[in-house]
């Protein structure tokens, strides 16, 4: 048969040895998103990511709204990591409109954005443990996230949208007696953490499974563009809460994790560390946080920015993530750009799955520490 | 699109069931007492002992415990009843169901969650119940390019050859529906039917899930069908005999697992792959390929392929019993049956009954059943373990271990079991002493 076919379109050419399996939207190993992989019997000859199903427009209707209704609806691409992605936009309006933040609100800032940093851990955690079959790596960490969720509730009254972070400081200050709550939880939470060890990580058939599938090396690592833990498990340490620090953490005691093997192993290890880091972040902030003060200064009502335009980013769970504001002397924002981690690492996909069987697609996919939704903001 | 009625009250079920049986009764009373009259008046009733056979006396006879125990003990010893109730399907129907009930529970267990909980007031016990009234109520589809009569016998093929496995299964002494004398190689070619359903059921629905699950349910199976194999051989060797009675026979004093302890390894590790269960549960790995050879299917179809599953499950669990646990064999626990109940009958206020035929089952079999349950809900749980533990395997990962590493594994106990019999311990059927 042979059609006249518009200029610029190709008809691909079909080996019977490959089969074109299209993973996703309605797959439930992908997400929000589709895979279009072509094997050849279990091996992926190629893989093309195709993102885009739940694009919301988040930076379009930014421009609508001024800079303090463009709080609770910026938090929506990723609602389980929603102190996170507040963080650098309180940075960027504060810088905008020259703000000048109360020392306790930071301290309280950093505590959410980790007890956050937690929770979004858990919730990938319990993904890449359903991903591999393992229904008991589900189940524990949905379940602990209660305990930090439980947390940010009585901070901000909300469980999951909290809206806490706001130019200028934060919402409220903390409940009576957080501190005590705080920091029993967390110590329940580490021992908690140890138990994981011993079901998940230690588990051999996961070891054999994750161990040298889908590897990134260094090099590679850095020229693809990644971020947060992909680029931290590939050996290099590059973590912006220590190389461009922001609000207080260049107060506080941690060290970033690093691993070189660069495998699934890895990308799933190096998260899973951060909790205990974060843990440690937020005990030392805690200790270091002023007990009484302001925690918010109040902000003219409907603020202008001038002709003027900044550019923020902190680390999220998924590593980089940064806000580029440009304003012209409105009170609402002439262009919000969100620079998400997720959307970066999403490129060296088709790189790392390619010539690998068809069974580890869940293990790498996953642990690319991807979020579909904030990809498509 | 068929559902339950949306506003379902078990009150008003249970008047509307009354009503039915008050409207059933006016309508026999009325209509079908008379018409039985009639006809009585025109038919010449038997004598039966020099009695004539009225109605009322058939009625006296059918509550005369001396007369029905007999005609229900007949029963009892009738294939009808092996192969429905007791050995057969019943009683292993009430096993895979219990055995679903206490998977969920026990997963939860292990999961900190807590499991079904509501339907059935305590602890979720009716659940299954609930499940079963969803799925027969549920449509079932069928894919518009799959080849219908395959697609629509698979399921059927499936639960028919799960049940031909458990009628080979002994529960107590004597208690079997089917014996034949190379019962074990009966098993093997029942077991030879399972990828066969698989791969067709998955090449008639015509999805590439299903073609894939298909696939890597034969290559599983394969590959694992025999290290199973060559795992009972070293029994086979040590009874010096295929048929599963004799085997369990075989164990009074001493269960096989003390000689063959790496088949009994072996051939536990190849039964969790035979089930697809839990590390290898490649063929409905869900996050790669949706649920493999599973995916097209829906309603009941699906139901009766888990009821499958269930019996398969608790088949190999008793096979495992049979052929490494001693079967039925163990201490005598079960109190005998009350003797001068036999000898004097029973008081009931001022009659006393002497009842011929009594007790319905001999102690023996009984305390065999209640051993053989035991052992293989043991053998059960440790099956359903290490679904709460472990991920998914990877393919050749599972293939490698079938090949190389199970097979080679198999070997070493046939020439352990070798060895013992021309050492002179062991003979034919037990120590020589």
């Amino acid at each position: 048969m042979t059609t006249q076919l518009p200029p610029g379109i190709q008809l691909e050419n079909i080996d019977d040895r490959i089969m074109t399996l299209n993973v996703g939207p309605q797959h439930p190993g992908s997400g929000h998103m589709r895979l279009i992989i072509k094997v050849d019997g279990d091996y992926i000859v190629s893989c093309d990511p195709d993102p885009g199903y739940v694009h919301r427009g988040e930076e379009k209707m930014a421009e609508y709204r001024n800079y303090i209704q463009n709080i609770p609806h910026l938090e929506r691409p990723v609602i389980h990591d929603s102190s996170n992605i507040l963080y650098p936009y309180c940075l960027a309006v504060e810088e905008l409109l020259g703000i000048e933040v109360p020392e306790r609100a930071k301290y309280i800032r950093v505590i959410a954005a980790e007890l956050n940093r937690c929770i979004y851990i858990l919730y990938w955690l319990a993904i890449y443990g359903i991903f591999l079959g393992h229904s008991t790596m589900f189940m524990w960490p949905a379940g602990d996230r209660e305990l930090f969720i439980d947390l940010l509730e009585a901070m901000s009254g909300a469980r999951v949208t909290h809206a806490y972070l706001v130019p200028g400081g934060v919402r409220n200050d903390l409940p009576a007696n957080f501190e005590e709550r705080c920091l029993r939880q967390v110590d329940y939470f580490e021992k908690r953490l140890k138990e994981y060890q011993a079901v998940f990580y230690k588990n051999p058939i996961l070891i054999s499974r994750t161990e040298g599938t889908g590897i990134l090396s260094r090099t590679d690592a850095i020229r693809l563009g990644t971020t947060g833990s992909v680029l931290r498990a590939s050996g290099v340490n590059f973590d912006i809460r220590k190389k461009e620090p922001y609000d207080v953490y260049e107060n506080l005691d941690f060290e970033p994790v690093v691993m070189k093997e660069g495998d699934s192993y890895a990308r799933s290890y190096v998260p899973y560390l951060e909790m205990f880091e974060s843990c440690r972040i937020i005990r030392d902030a805690i200790r270091k946080m002023p007990k009484s003060g302001s925690v918010r200064t109040k902000l003219k009502p409907n603020p202008k920015g001038g002709n003027d335009e900044v550019y923020k980013r902190v680390e999220s769970g998924r590593g980089a993530l940064g806000y580029y504001i440009v304003s012209n002397n409105r009170p609402e924002p002439y262009r919000v750009k969100i620079s998400v981690g997720s959307f970066r690492n999403l490129i060296c996909m088709p790189y790392l799955l390619k010539g690998e069987l068809l069974g580890n697609m869940p293990a790498v996919y996953w642990s690319l520490n991807y979020w579909p939704v904030e990809a498509d903001r | 699109m068929s559902t339950i009625a949306p506003q379902f009250r078990l009150s008003r079920f249970i008047g509307s069931l009354f009503d039915i049986i008050f409207w059933v009764i006016l309508i026999f009373s009325l209509v079908g007492l008379p018409i039985v009259f009639i006809i009585l008046f025109y038919i010449k009733m038997p004598l039966v002992n020099n009695q004539m056979l009225t109605p009322y006396l058939a009625m006296t006879w059918m509550a005369d415990p001396s007369r029905t125990l007999p005609i229900i003990k007949s029963f009892i010893h009738t294939t009808l009843f092996h192969v429905m109730a007791f050995p057969g399907f019943g009683f292993a129907a009430l096993l895979a169901a219990a055995t679903i009930f206490v998977e969920r529970k026990f997963l939860a267990k292990i999961q900190l969650r807590v499991g079904p909980l509501y339907c059935g007031k305590i602890e979720g016990i009716l659940q299954l119940m609930g499940d079963g009234l969803k799925l027969i109520s549920k449509e079932i589809i069928i894919p518009a390019k799959a080849d219908k009569p395959i697609f629509w016998v698979g399921p059927l093929l499936f639960v028919g050859t799960a049940g031909a496995f458990v009628s080979l299964i002994p529960v107590a002494r004597g208690w079997v529906v089917a014996n034949p004398t190379v019962g074990l190689l009966a098993v093997f070619a029942t077991i030879g039917f399972f990828p066969i359903i698989s791969v067709l059921t998955a090449w008639a629905a015509n999805n590439k899930w299903t073609f894939i699950g298909g696939l890597r349910a034969l290559h599983q199976m394969i590959a694992f069908e025999i290290p199973l194999i060559l795992s009972l051989l070293s029994v086979v060797i040590l009874t010096g005999t295929l048929n599963l009675s004799q085997i369990a026979e075989s164990q009074q004093h001493y269960w096989w697992i003390v000689f063959a302890p790496i088949s009994a390894i072996v051939f536990f590790i190849c039964i969790i792959a035979e089930l697809e269960r839990i590390p290898f549960d490649l063929p409905e790995a869900e996050s790669e390929i949706v649920a493999g050879w599973l995916t097209e299917f829906s309603g009941m179809m699906y139901g009766l392929i888990q009821l499958g599953t269930y019996l398969k499950l608790y088949a190999f669990a008793g096979l495992f019993t049979v052929l490494f646990l001693g079967g039925w064999n163990g201490p005598m626990v079960w109190p005998p049956f009350p003797a001068d109940i036999v000898t004097n009958g029973i008081t009931i206020g001022p009659v006393t009954a002497k009842i011929a035929g009594l007790p319905l089952f001999d102690q023996d079999m009984l305390n065999g059943t209640l051993w053989f349950v035991i052992k293989t809900v043991g053998v059960i749980l440790l099956i359903l373990l290490p679904r709460g533990v472990f991920p998914r395997i990877r393919i050749d990962m599972l293939l490698h271990t079938g090949w190389y590493k199970l097979i080679g594994l198999a070997f070493i106990n046939i020439f352990i079991a070798l060895g013992l019999l021309y050492a002179g311990v062991l003979g034919p059927g037990g120590l020589i002493q």
